[in-house]
């Protein structure tokens, strides 16, 4: 079917600005991801699963400009904790500032430089391909397509220290587009944090493997500035018995698009998908989540916050899809906002289809103020009025936080968050 | 200590009088206690007195050691020393009970120009405070109120009390929801606080509590109004005979 002209023009100027790389062994996939995307069309704005958010800047020839904030009001996020450290800079990886790509219970390699004959040949991609139904992901095939550089993990045992990816944003103009792959394999275990604004525009996707009985964390804080723009994607697929974790919080930034697409394959396995942001302003984020249930006995759990002030806007899109014969599926998943003001607004299109008849599901959307009542309380114990009210919006995100296992980290979460607040009051 | 003078409050949303001219003072050091039926004002004149919003003060005035205490915000009432153990205690997910209480100490060691507590004194200190008022370790890690019983959230406001230390407490209906021997360990609680100048005022329906806490002087509250104040007597009077008489004898 012809896509229609606006869309056709519009991604026909995007394709003809980049170029595929080489690439090598992940050529055939970056071409079958370019057919792809020629046929699906990029994002407009007339498209459903676009309705709430506007794709037009990130399709864009060029990335809308953006500021770069430098940050010295607050220490490095996850910078004192003992961990592999990756530093990619406007999306280029910069061997200077990294640490030696060796650790422990894994294997680490850039994409770019990665030989010919590799294990990541039948992931690059797959993931991602899989994820395009039932609804099209254009951004996230464009992304394997043209991705320049990222990362291949292929995690064997228990890795004590997490990988950590710090992205640098160091040019107005930047335009990245990452991929990376995790394979996790069996009895593997692995923790990946990642942090900072990585480009004025990026498009990144995690392709995440877990194999039988492996864990996979994830914890990302994205970046403060406040131009920055990214469509982000990870995709993960679970075995039995598998543990996938992902939390993220994000902090300012123009327009934030984080799309998780599960497949929980094998049986008993559980995946935790939870995120809080903080924006005010012309912040505009958006978590768009697809949690497929094919096995059975699998838990999933979506948990995501939004703090919403002076004009932000907050949207979520989230689904559970239980396919026939994923008996025992225990699926929730609850979205919810604090609008500090009247200003700001919180789109939510829960969703969920199930095909199967012992299931239990659930979900929830709410929309809220302060509570008046704890403030008094709060207040009437002598606590201060804005040290009330941020107590109290770091209880509102706290159900997403706590997903984060790691209680050291959920302290640097919640810090963060009150170090946010904190600015905002002056 | 706390002196209140004609004292009159409408609603901010309706055009309805509660408090139709309150005056009562509580002397340093002195237990009062307010009985009154139910709808009377009791609770109203609590959370006028510390500060909740939705009340607007139409006449009187309110004084806490000579301090006007109706223009001040409601912390800093709690840092003038102030203090309302709520009817209600409010439940507030995701705060810790610690977390909370140290919050509120220093809050108020701040406000006051003094000295923050330090994280291993203020353990120290609520873990004594807790263990009269058998309150376990996990109920303090528990978010503030939130799936306690009734009686648990009377026993943690006492708990409040007792940590800050208030001059002024205020004590509405803490013995409703008690079992028997609840209701002697906030007893206790209250008694342990008394002297050193620490005034109370004990909103209750029953004379129970006022076996335990003696007060100094009982006031009746009726429609908006205190229409009697007399001795402890005065509470066993309304245990037999209830208000009816009370009521009728003033109008
Ligand atoms: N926010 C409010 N909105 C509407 N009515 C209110 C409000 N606050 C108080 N009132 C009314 O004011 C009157 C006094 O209420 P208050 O709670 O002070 O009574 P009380 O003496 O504490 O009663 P009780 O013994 O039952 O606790 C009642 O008629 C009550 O319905
Ligand atoms: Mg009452």
């Amino acid at each position: 079917m012809a896509l229609p002209q606006v869309k056709q023009t519009a991604t026909d100027a995007r394709l003809a600005a980049l170029s595929l790389p080489e690439g090598g062994w992940s050529r055939p996939a970056r071409e079958s991801a370019l057919a792809r995307v020629q046929a699906m069309g990029l994002p407009g704005g007339r498209d459903e699963y676009w309705k709430y958010t506007r794709p037009d800047t990130l399709t864009a020839v060029e990335a809308p400009s953006a500021a770069v904030l430098n940050v010295t009001d607050e220490a490095p996020v996850f910078g004192a904790r003992d961990r592999l450290k990756v530093v990619f800079v406007d999306g280029v990886f910069s061997a200077e500032e990294s640490d030696e790509l060796a650790l422990e219970g894994l294997t680490i390699e850039r994409l770019a430089e990665a030989s010919d004959i590799h294990w990541a040949k039948d992931l690059y991609g797959t993931l991602e391909t899989n994820g395009q139904t039932p609804v099209e992901r254009p951004l996230a095939a464009l992304n394997t397509a043209f991705a320049t550089d990222g990362l291949l993990i292929r995690v064997t045992g228990k890795v004590e220290k997490p990988v950590h990816l710090l992205y640098r944003h160091e040019s107005d103009s930047s335009d990245a587009i990452l991929h990376h792959v995790v394979k996790v394999e069996e009895g593997g275990d692995v923790t990946l944090l990642e942090s900072g604004p990585a480009a004025a525009r990026f498009n990144k996707v995690i392709e995440v493997d877990v194999a039988d009985g492996a864990g996979f964390h994830h914890v990302r804080v994205q970046g403060r500035d406040h131009e920055r723009r990214a469509a982000t994607h990870i995709f993960g697929r679970l075995g039995t018995e598998s543990t996938f974790k992902t939390f993220t919080l994000t902090v300012n930034g123009v327009l934030t698009r984080n799309e998780a697409v599960i497949e929980l394959t094998g049986d008993d396995a559980a995946v935790h998908i939870a995120g809080a942001c903080m924006g005010d302003g012309d912040f505009h984020h958006d978590d768009t989540v697809f949690v497929t249930h094919d096995a059975v006995n699998c838990e999933s759990r979506q948990i995501f916050k939004k703090v919403l002030r002076n004009g932000a806007t907050g949207v979520f899109q989230g689904k559970i899809l239980v396919k026939p014969g994923a008996q025992k599926t225990d699926g929730y998943q609850i979205s919810q906002s604090l609008l500090l003001d009247e200003d700001s607004q919180f789109l939510a299109k829960p969703e969920l289809e199930i095909y199967a008849d012992d299931v239990a599901c659930s979900h929830g959307s709410t929309s809220g103020a302060i509570d008046e009542d704890g403030l008094f309380y709060l207040r009437a114990r002598g606590v201060p009025r804005g040290t009330a009210e941020d107590l109290l919006t770091i209880a509102f995100i706290a159900e997403a936080v706590q997903e984060v296992e790691d209680e050291s980290i959920q302290e640097e979460i919640n810090e963060l968050v009150a170090a946010w607040l904190g600015r905002r009051r002056g | 200590m706390l002196e209140i003078k004609n004292l009159q409050v409408k609603l901010e949303e309706e055009d309805k009088q509660i408090l139709k001219g309150v005056d009562l003072t509580v002397e340093a050091g002195k237990v009062h206690a307010i009985m009154g039926p139910n709808g009377s004002g009791k609770s109203t004149l609590s959370y006028v007195l510390s500060g909740k919003d939705g009340y607007e003060v139409t006449g009187g005035a309110a004084t806490l050691e000579g301090q006007d205490i109706l223009e001040m915000e409601p912390e800093e009432r709690a840092a003038a020393g102030l203090f309302l153990a709520f009817q209600y205690p409010v439940e507030i997910p995701g705060v810790g009970n610690m977390t909370f209480l140290r919050t509120a100490v220093n809050a108020q060691r701040k406000a006051r120009g003094e000295e923050e507590m330090s994280s291993t004194e203020f353990l120290k200190v609520v873990r004594e405070k807790a263990k009269s008022l058998k309150i376990d370790a996990e109920m303090l890690k528990r978010p503030v109120n939130v799936g306690f019983s009734g009686g648990e959230k009377k026993r943690n406001e006492i708990l409040q009390m007792a940590m800050l230390e208030p001059k002024m407490c205020i004590l509405d209906e803490t013995d409703s929801g008690l079992d028997v021997d609840a209701m002697k360990l906030v007893a206790d609680g209250v008694n342990a606080l008394r002297g050193e100048g620490r005034s109370f005022l004990v909103i209750t329906h029953y004379q129970r509590l006022l076996d335990h806490i003696k007060p100094d002087v009982v006031h009746i509250m009726a429609n908006g109004r205190i229409i009697k104040t007399g001795g402890p007597e005065l509470a066993l009077e309304v245990e037999n005979n209830g208000y009816a008489d009370l009521i009728e004898e003033e109008a």
